[in-house]
């Protein structure tokens, strides 16, 4: 490694660029399956739920509203970085899962359970749903952790360097 | 009160009133881009479709059938909403108007209309945080008050909240996304916020009007009116997302040199 790679390993330009896009999209992303999978598609979700608390209606606006521009954005952003040749892939796909995860327990725990937003499905043992939904958005937290980590400082050649002699 | 024992007030002329501004906006702005093409390059005729399309779409939702079945259903009223507050808004400021205006007026006028653009009014009402509270603003009075009800029976107040409706749709698309040239320009991330915060309280509006309807409308009305609000207005977010990105992909682009430097050089 010659010296001046060393310097720039310490300070990598973009780097939490990449990590925010990545959990930009994921957010979205996350936001964007449970709008057309479990709303539109399965019909699991209701649109209104009675027991909704009013804390729980603006909760519910403010992330749909900020998921579309956080995918689009995210998207643009990742756009970007690529056109910069400053992409780090397995950094932004960590970036990915944490925001997805983050998002997935955001929405099973206190959208679903404590706002009372609505349920994951209208059924007896909504518990197991619940768990399943859970126990995947923390293995997403700690998979994007992981790759988070693990990139940090890198410069990962082998992905980054795809681009420069197109 | 029931929206289905109201009749349709004023007749025919609240309703030309309120078209024909449009129609005469569209005949000057073809009339402009004609005259202005003799001594500038062609105007885009895609800006012109743009325009057409708005300024049609417009008065489609102010008179004629759609607009008489607005008075008296509340989904057809939320259509007449969704295309007047923010398609036909969104179609004409994309046809740059205040663009060609400034090209077919002569020196003198162009100059004057250039100071009112950037005067102290013009900032104040194209600020975005101003924009999107007049829109969002004038949505939560119609539907949360009785205001929804007055309009159906007096046509003033009929006629202030269309004009409202398709103003402040206009100025908050304009406040956002800059196609026409403006002289205070706002951060792109101050933009982004206020879209959020507009765009989320028209999702939390839609779900309200879906569980609680205004004074006097059935609930199944309510229901389907409430879903075409959210999801209309997620198809609206969503352009205007792409566009506002697109705009900030534009001005973010590196400059030459930069592109052939990569940051990430390949280890000899």
């Amino acid at each position: 490694m010659s010296n001046r790679t060393k310097q720039r390993s310490k300070d990598i330009p973009y780097k939490s660029r990449n990590l925010w896009s990545g959990i930009l999209f994921g957010l979205g992303m996350v936001a964007f399956i449970d709008e057309t999978v479990f709303h539109q598609l399965l019909h699991w979700h209701h649109f209104y739920d009675k027991s909704t608390t009013d804390i729980g209606l603006a909760s519910d606006g403010l992330f749909h509203a900020f998921s579309w521009i956080a995918t689009i954005g995210g998207l643009f952003i990742l756009a970007d970085l690529r056109r910069k040749h400053a992409l780090l892939l397995s950094r932004w796909c960590g970036g990915v899962q944490l925001g997805a995860g983050f998002f997935q327990l955001y929405d099973g725990t206190i959208q679903h359970k404590l706002m009372r937003l609505h349920q994951i499905r209208y059924v007896d043992h909504v518990f197991i749903y619940d768990l399943i939904w859970n126990i995947a958005a923390c293995l997403m937290i700690l998979n994007g952790l992981f790759l988070a980590v693990r990139s940090r400082g890198r410069h990962e050649h082998g992905e980054a360097s795809t681009y420069d002699h197109e | 009160m029931t929206t289905n024992n109201v009749h349709p007030i004023g007749g025919i002329i609240p309703q030309l009133f309120l078209a024909f501004p449009f129609v005469l906006a569209l005949v000057l702005y073809i009339l402009a881009a004609r005259l202005s093409n003799r001594y500038h390059k062609p105007w885009p005729i895609s800006r012109t479709l743009c325009w057409t399309l708005g300024s049609l779409m417009a008065t489609i939702c102010v008179s004629g059938p759609l607009a008489n079945r607005a008075h008296v259903h509340f989904e057809a009223h939320m259509a007449v909403h969704m295309l007047l507050g923010m398609l036909a808004p969104l179609l004409m400021a994309m046809a740059a108007p205040m663009t060609l205006l400034l090209r077919t007026l002569a020196p003198p006028a162009a100059r004057r209309f250039s100071r009112f653009l950037g005067s102290w009014l013009s900032r104040l009402l194209t600020h975005p945080v101003v924009a999107s509270s007049l829109h969002m603003g004038g949505l939560w009075c119609l539907y949360m008050t009785d205001l929804f009800s007055l309009m159906h029976e007096s046509i003033p107040i009929y006629l202030i909240v269309h004009i409202h409706i398709f103003l402040a749709g206009y100025l908050f698309t304009i406040s956002l996304i800059y196609i026409d040239p403006i002289r205070h320009r706002v951060p792109f991330l101050l933009r982004a916020a206020v879209f959020v915060m507009a765009s989320a309280s028209h999702g939390i509006l839609s779900k309200h009007i879906y569980a609680y309807p205004p004074h006097g409308v059935p609930l199944t009305q309510a229901e389907t009116a409430g879903l075409l609000m959210y999801y209309g207005g997620d198809v609206m977010d969503i352009a205007l997302v792409c566009i506002l990105c697109l705009q900030w992909f534009r001005a973010a682009k590196p400059r030459i040199g930069q592109l052939n430097t990569p940051i990430f050089p390949p280890e000899k």
